[in-house]
């Protein structure tokens, strides 16, 4: 067991985390902690942060698009005030002790000064060095000096060293000076109280499975290589090339597992996420050119999470995606043309042969050399396949304490999860140093507001040459001569890079000097330097709303290349527009909100306890809410893991210390009858028999659980040796277990049928689990597990490996010839005919079963519907609480405040549950740690005179920020400033023009307009 | 239709903040070039993109105008772009009432990473209005009467009884409607064309009207249509306290707006 050796005296401790890996995990763990009151450290050893994610395409199950929800992100980490990120970085040493950490890092020189290169892109356009594009994993070519991707943070080139030959060129033709060939390798030394570990896992190499040609052939790809095919911004803009003669492939092959479930590579367990990234892969290419045929060959679909099933049916039925279930052989080319003949053996034994255009191998993931080394010089023990040891009921902790784990490093696993591990992890370390929060962390100080209302428009115009990426096509001295004679601008300049650091002097002296209130920036996209802008002017003492934008570069000179002149007709039309809304633009306020600092926990189940005992370690009230007359849900009928833990001793152990916690209330036999309010500030009513209780809460965490579903299939009830798979469980854990001959398993009873249509996700794993143990206390039960597909995925694998070995007989069913049970007598005894079709030798096989075992479904608690009405937030079809996004923000919901963990968001581990339950404490954090919470400026605004109180602009919210208020004059539509996210579609929508969106009003909209013309 | 010699077209683009705006500076990055017609105006949500705002641009003589939002789902404020596409549909609509090609509005998806895909938006999005000609060309009126019909236009899009369909045209036609059913498509489309082509009507007239006071005939003469129909909707008005007679001169009263 993982516990606390001699814990560093809370006075040693160190505010301050070092996140290892800048991939989306690290990102989440590094966001999570600075935004609780710890200094970060986000170590990656590539030029940017972003990792895998930033390579993708688009991302399963909802086909978003990774950049378009990666990228924000990255901006928020490459901004934030306490999260230092130290690219081309790799940690080398470490010692001290839990709380009180040194960590050397080594830092590789980079040639170009971070501080000083703006990212222009000048030096690459004239590096006449071309190098293998890595990112685009070699399927182009980039330059000696690059950046990895347009959208990449920190936005700084990096010389490839190997690859320079040093000629100089890009010192003399960088405009900021920013190229410094004398940079040398430094080790610099960290002082944090706590590691977390995210450095995710490397793409199984592909060339080690000889046989699919891999390296020898050209049209045989990986499927992250086919990733860079699909994506837009890849080498060939999203059109679907082969790599031998750029054609667009029409039959193209996707071979699963290649690198997982394969003893003879020593990747024997399953990589969890190939089977759904094929399948969106398929999709996508098919999106893309609809005369793609894609196959998917594999072994067993898993696709166990959520909403997944219904993708893969989606693929199927829509998209015409083929799958065979299959083992491939070998993959040979043809000769001429360059095509690619699969051999593979079907179900039944038969030989086959189809001939591709085109071949994707989906690659598993493994830990790389430089991570197991990285564990090495940090004392971390390994498992047997080089990742992370963990134990299901610490699913976050290393072997050494005080560091923590979460992403691929401790098993393959996707997107969501390695969020939500990122965000649990960063709980773990918040529990760690709660006593030390804030200490490090900096606070900047603005001069007070300048009160400019009632002032006319004193408007400041900066216009950027961007080197010469404005300057180059746009006329930028004419469009600040035209600046100059437009209504109410006072001064305008040139800069030669606007966003440098002198420059932001420049500006502020300039609002002194010319008595500004309002600013502009002609330069590139406000989505990357508006908020840079905004802290300028803040700093000079102007609200930073009175600031406007305007994008001459990527919007203008960058595509209007060949025609200077329109390109700056198009500058003075923008600058012109932007002056126009400049002089209606006033400033904003963000509404603070104070924050109660006690939650609300609805559900006393393993994920509910989870969360309100991390609550309560970071040192915050908790109330448990649960309906039953004891704690436990789920986790009572199970007895031990599939690792062999105790999970009743574990339970009690939970039990005991959440009673014994001072800060947890446990309210047991109670319902939740009512909650208002918003976030920070929540009103509960409880019920517990017939008192009523009122209390105040600044945070909900939904953990209502799941359910064991009640089979009406296979004569459940009817017979007493038919039972589900809990019940034998219990039968398992009593020591008198009587002799049995044939035990006969059903797999996805109620589940993947019309009634549930999803997975429930822990069964396969059950049934493995139980038939071991019945092995092991009699090897010669016969054990036949009755499967559709064995979705043991991740390192569970292993279990069903060994399942195998130890005599356990699986046969496979098709979902419409399902197992049938007939009661008959045998030699004088009734007993229980099971029959099924084995397709392996396409007969019928009978059974005796003395024991017939139902793999029932996890479902939903009925109440779940009434409470998601009371919180205002969405269930899905199945009934399950659904997510404010699947892949990014897989504990919140769009309701800011409310967070759901466990079985209440989909079936899912004991491990899987804890680490929910973990991140959804993290996510809560993040506001339970302010005082005040500060919402946003750009916000709907109601003109009572106007409203009707339709409801209409309540319908379309999205964010339930929308109220109808009873007032004197009679009802009105209320905005809640602490909800309302900005976007505009009450606006849009109001019947009376009653609503307006404050930074972006119809007045202003209209102006902007009107100068166009 | 041949293009007009020597016509560039003005365009407007309502980009949404996080995927279309995004798709547009990656053109920028990766230099895909494209017509310089187009002036980008940001939003944060294309649903902040209000109908009436769309023929204000045209009121203003834009000749095309671009929404983009993110693709269908990937909405950063959840559903928004669900609400432009509804809304966009409706504003198309009313451009054929007012005589306007409805290619003069496009709706489209573009994500962060399809910088070619936006640039490519544009260069045919540019040619289309190229091919088309400046505003109006294709209506067969002189320019006043075209004003007062994208005003009138512009003033439907403001009615609440329009906003308010159009607001409700996911629920009813996706969900449900106050009595529990669902609205089919053709239904919903067959009554907002109505309704549109009836508050268009009465739009026009009570612009013909201005701060004259005219009779049916007059009226039916400015606005090219036969007094029957002008009649309808003017007894409509009158019933909704618009206009009101003044007077009547001859055998024909006069009708006068009601300026509330």
């Amino acid at each position: 067991m993982v516990s606390l050796q001699n814990p560093v005296s809370e006075v040693n401790k160190v505010g301050s985390v070092l996140v290892i890996g800048g991939g989306i995990g690290g990102i989440q763990s590094a966001l999570d902690l600075a935004e609780s009151g710890f200094k970060v450290y986000l170590v990656d050893k590539s030029s940017t942060i972003g990792g895998v994610m930033a390579q993708l395409d688009k991302t399963f199950p909802t086909n978003d698009c990774s950049m378009c929800i990666l990228s924000p992100k990255l901006v928020e980490c490459g901004r934030h005030l306490n999260v230092e990120v130290l690219t081309c970085s790799e940690v080398t040493g470490i010692s001290g002790e839990v709380g009180n950490f040194s960590v050397s890092v080594r830092r590789r020189p980079r040639y170009v000064d971070i501080e000083k290169c703006t990212g222009c892109g000048l030096c690459a356009k004239f590096c006449p060095v071309e190098a293998i594009d890595t990112f685009n994993k070699g399927l182009c070519d980039r330059t000696a000096i690059h950046i990895n991707y347009p959208q990449a943070v920190p936005l700084v080139y990096m010389i490839d060293k190997e690859k320079c030959i040093g000629c100089g060129l890009c010192r003399s033709v960088c405009l900021a000076d920013a190229i410094t060939y004398s940079d040398k390798e430094k080790v610099t030394t960290l002082n944090v109280g706590a590691v977390i570990l995210a450095p995710g896992a490397e793409e199984f190499n592909a060339k080690l499975k000889s046989e699919y040609g891999y390296g020898r052939y050209p049209n045989v790809v990986t499927s992250i290589e086919f990733e860079r095919i699909l994506s837009a911004s890849g080498p060939f803009s999203g059109r679907v090339q082969r790599p031998s003669d750029g054609d667009i492939p029409k039959k193209i092959a996707f071979l699963q597992c290649v690198g997982s479930r394969d003893v003879t590579c020593g990747n024997s367990y399953c990589s969890s996420v190939c089977c759904m990234y094929s399948t969106k892969e398929a999709v996508i290419a098919k999106e893309h050119m609809n005369q793609i045929e894609p196959t998917i060959f594999y072994i067993d679909m898993r696709s166990y999470g959520k909403d997944f099933d219904k993708y893969i049916n989606r693929a199927k039925e829509e998209y015409g995606v083929r799958f065979v279930r299959c083992r491939i052989s070998k993959v040979k080319e043809v000769p001429n043309t360059q095509n690619l003949r699969v051999k593979y053996e079907t179900e039944d034994g038969r030989l086959s042969e189809e001939e591709f255009d085109l071949v994707v191998l989906s690659i598993g993931f493994t830990p790389s050399e430089n991570i197991k080394q990285l564990a090495k010089n940090l004392g971390v023990e390994l498992n047997e396949y080089g990742f992370s040891k963990i134990q299901p009921f610490y699913p976050l902790e290393t072997s050494k304490p005080g560091i923590f784990v979460c992403g691929m490093f401790s098993s393959p696993k996707d997107i969501p999860e390695t969020v939500t591990q990122a965000s649990a992890a960063a709980a773990k370390a918040g529990e760690l140093l709660s006593s030390v929060r804030g200490t490090l962390v900096k606070k900047k100080e603005y001069p007070d507001e300048m009160d400019v209302r009632g002032q006319p428009p004193r408007i400041g115009v900066f216009v950027c040459h961007c080197g010469i990426n404005i300057g180059g096509v746009v006329g930028v001295p004419s469009v600040v001569d035209y600046a100059r004679t437009l209504p109410n601008v006072i001064h305008a300049c040139d800069n030669l890079y606007t966003c440098s650091s002198d420059t932001q002097e420049i500006i502020k002296n300039n609002i002194k000097e010319y008595g500004l209130n309002r600013v502009i920036v002609a330069s590139c996209s406000p989505r990357t330097h508006e908020p840079l802008f905004q802290e300028t002017i803040k700093e000079a003492g102007l609200n930073r709303y009175l600031f406007e934008m305007t994008n001459i570069r990527d919007q203008c000179s960058w595509v209007h290349l060949h025609d200077p002149e329109a390109a700056t007709e198009k500058a003075k039309d923008l600058v012109r527009m932007a002056v126009a809304k400049a002089r209606m633009i006033e400033p904003l306020e963000r509404l603070s909100l104070g924050v109660t600092h006690r939650g609300l926990v609805i559900g006393g189940g393993l994920a509910g306890m989870t969360a309100a005992l991390t609550l309560a370690k970071q040192g915050f009230e908790v109330d448990v809410v649960e309906k039953n007359q004891e704690l436990g849900g789920f986790l009572r009928k199970i007895h031990h893991t599939l690792e062999h833990e105790n999970t009743q001793e574990n339970l009690r152990n939970l039990v005991e210390n959440i009673s014994a916690n001072k800060l947890i209330q446990i309210f047991l036999n109670a319902k939740i009858e009512d909650v208002s309010g918003y976030v920070g500030n929540f009103k509960t009513t409880i019920t517990q028999g017939s008192e009523k209780i009122e209390r105040d809460h600044g945070i909900v965490i939904v953990a209502t659980g799941g359910e064991e579903y009640s089979p009406n299939e296979y004569q459940y009830g009817e017979d007493p040796r038919i039972m589900t798979q809990l019940e034998l469980e219990n039968r398992i854990a009593t020591p008198d277990l009587e002799k049995l001959g044939n035990v006969v398993m059903i797999q996805c009873v109620g589940s993947r049928n019309d009634e549930h249509p999803y997975c429930s996700r822990m069964c396969c794993g059950e049934s493995v689990k139980n038939a071991l143990k019945l092995k092991g206390k009699a090897p010669d039960t016969n054990v036949y597990i009755l499967y559709r597909d064995i979705r043991t995925y991740g390192l569970i694998e292993e279990h069903y490996r060994k399942a195998r070995e130890a005599g356990v007989i699986f046969i496979r069913y098709k979902e419409e010839s399902k197992p049938t049970v007939t009661k008959a007598l045998s030699e004088g005894k009734e007993v229980l005919h099971v029959s099924v079709f084995d397709p392996t030798i396409q007969e019928d096989i009978l059974i005796d079963a003395d024991l017939l075992v139902l793999s029932t479904a996890v479902v939903p608690p009925k109440e779940n519907s009434i409470l998601a009405k009371m919180l205002k937030v969405p269930i899905n079809e199945d009934g399950f609480f659904l997510e404010a996004h699947a892949k990014l923000r897989p504990v919140d919901f769009a309701t800011e405040g409310i967070f759901v963990c466990g079985m209440a968001h989909s079936p899912k581990s004991i491990d899987e549950s804890i680490a929910q339950a973990k991140a959804a404490v993290s996510r809560a954090c993040s506001l339970l740690t302010k005082d005040v919470i500060e919402a946003e400026g750009v916000i709907a605004t109601v003109n009572p005179n106007r409203c009707t109180s339709c409801e209409l602009c309540m319908q379309v919210c999205a964010y339930n920020a929308i109220e109808i208020e009873e007032t004197k004059r009679g009802k009105t539509a209320k905005v809640n400033s602490a909800l309302c996210k900005g976007c505009g579609a009450c606006a849009a929508t109001c019947r009376c023009s009653a609503i307006d969106i404050k930074g972006f009003t119809d007045m202003q909209l209209s102006s902007i307009i009107t100068a166009m013309r | 239709m041949t293009p007009q010699e020597g016509f560039s077209p003005d365009i407007i683009g309502f980009l949404c903040n996080w995927c279309s705006y995004a798709g547009a500076d990656l053109a920028g990055v990766s230099r895909f070039q494209y017509p310089p017609n187009v002036r980008i105006i940001r939003v944060m949500c294309s649903a902040r993109v209000d109908p009436a705002i769309v023929l204000e641009a045209f009121v203003r003589g834009l000749d095309g105008i671009m929404v983009l939002g993110c693709h269908l789902g990937d909405c950063h404020y959840l559903t928004g772009n669900y609400y432009t596409e509804k809304r966009v549909k409706t504003v198309k609509s009313v451009l054929e009432s007012v005589g306007l090609s409805p290619e003069r509005l496009l709706i489209d998806w573009v994500s962060a990473s399809e910088g070619e895909r936006f640039a490519a938006l544009v260069k045919e999005f540019t040619e289309t209005i190229r091919e088309l000609g400046a505003l109006g060309k294709e209506a067969n009126c002189d320019i006043q009467q075209l004003k007062t019909r994208l005003a009138a236009a512009k003033e439907t899009l403001t009615r609440d009884r329009i906003r308010w369909l159009v607001g409700r045209e996911r629920e009813l036609t996706e969900d449900k409607n106050v009595f529990g059913e669902r609205v089919t498509q053709e239904e919903f489309d067959q009554l907002m064309f109505q309704t549109i082509e009836k508050e268009f009507e009465k739009r026009k007239i009570l612009i013909s009207i201005g701060d004259d006071a005219l009779s049916i005939k007059e009226i039916a003469r400015k606005m090219e249509a036969s007094p029957g129909k002008v009649l309808r909707n003017i007894v409509s008005l009158e019933h909704d306290g618009l206009v009101s007679v003044v007077g009547i001169e001859g055998n024909s009263p006069k009708y006068r707006r009601v300026r509330g």
